[in-house]
């Protein structure tokens, strides 16, 4: 029973595991040129927030901040449905999944 | 001791198949390595006792999300001289900025790190579970809630429209 209460190693490593997939995804999205490798990326940096937000309820013995996970996959997936719909769009019209395709809409 | 071992263990295993994400050339691969990820994030949810929220992550992240991407790659039909290439000067600059970024990340929370040094248990090892959590989801988030459904029916018939199939013009 005592292992239950323990959450492992300490606080800090956790806080550092998300900034490294924090930063990992932002590396990502600035090198990458494939858009659904892009749109990975993005997910990747959105479970960094997560488990950042998880740590932190822990932290404080405080659930609400699981309510605000469980949010922010709600919207993630929604925005990886857009987003994958746009791609196939874009696909479609150009025959590239090369982000410099936009380039073309001369925002 | 040897759930420490593991949770480090875990830690390293999440930020080296994260780098597999960034750095494989293939798609298909950085959808595998992103569902390991994904896997070992819900490990590390279940270590912090969120045994709900571990169980979402790994239906609706590892399940639906990463099999739309999946059925998406597949849809596309890739080959392999259709992955566009990074120049060298994006490639080093983005290294910079994202080093810079996890630096001064790092830098910023260090009176964090100080106060959570030796800080390993729970207080309320109940808080993640799925009692508690439904008693907030359908009390005090209530209207959240019902909004998100709004946002799933919206993002579907966004999606149905955007990825239809424009009618053929015949003249």
């Amino acid at each position: 029973m005592e292992q239950l209460n323990n959450i492992g190693a300490s606080l800090d490593f956790y806080i550092f595991v998300s900034i490294a997939l924090f930063s990992i995804g932002a590396i990502g999205v600035l090198t990458r040129k494939n858009m659904i490798v892009l749109l990975m990326c993005i997910e990747l940096m959105l479970n960094a927030v997560n488990l950042l937000l998880v740590t932190f309820s822990t932290f404080f013995g405080n659930g609400e901040a699981q309510i605000f996970v469980f949010f922010i996959i709600v919207v993630a997936a929604a925005e990886a449905t857009i987003g994958l719909s746009i791609l196939i769009m874009a696909y479609r019209n150009s025959k590239s999944i090369d982000i410099e395709m936009f380039n073309k809409l001369n925002g | 001791m040897s759930l420490q071992m593991i949770s480090v263990i875990l830690g390293s295993l999440t930020i080296a198949s994260a780098l597999m994400v960034v750095l494989s050339k293939h798609p298909i691969r950085s959808v595998i390595y992103l569902v390991i990820t994904f896997f070992f994030i819900s490990a590390m949810y279940i270590l912090m006792n969120a045994q709900f929220l571990a169980i979402v992550n790994m239906i609706v992240y590892a399940g639906a999300i990463m099999v739309l991407f999946l059925f998406v790659l597949m849809l596309l039909n890739l080959n392999k001289e259709m992955e566009p290439e990074t120049s060298r000067l994006g490639l080093i600059s983005a290294l910079i900025a994202g080093g810079t970024l996890f630096l001064v990340m790092i830098t910023a929370l260090r009176d964090t790190f100080q106060y959570g040094k030796g800080y390993t248990a729970l207080k309320t090892p109940e808080s993640g579970l799925v009692e508690n959590l439904g008693n907030l989801l359908f009390s005090k988030y209530l209207v959240p809630f019902e909004i998100s459904s709004i946002l799933f029916i919206a993002a579907m018939v966004g999606a149905v429209l955007l990825a239809k199939r424009e009618k053929q013009v015949i003249d």
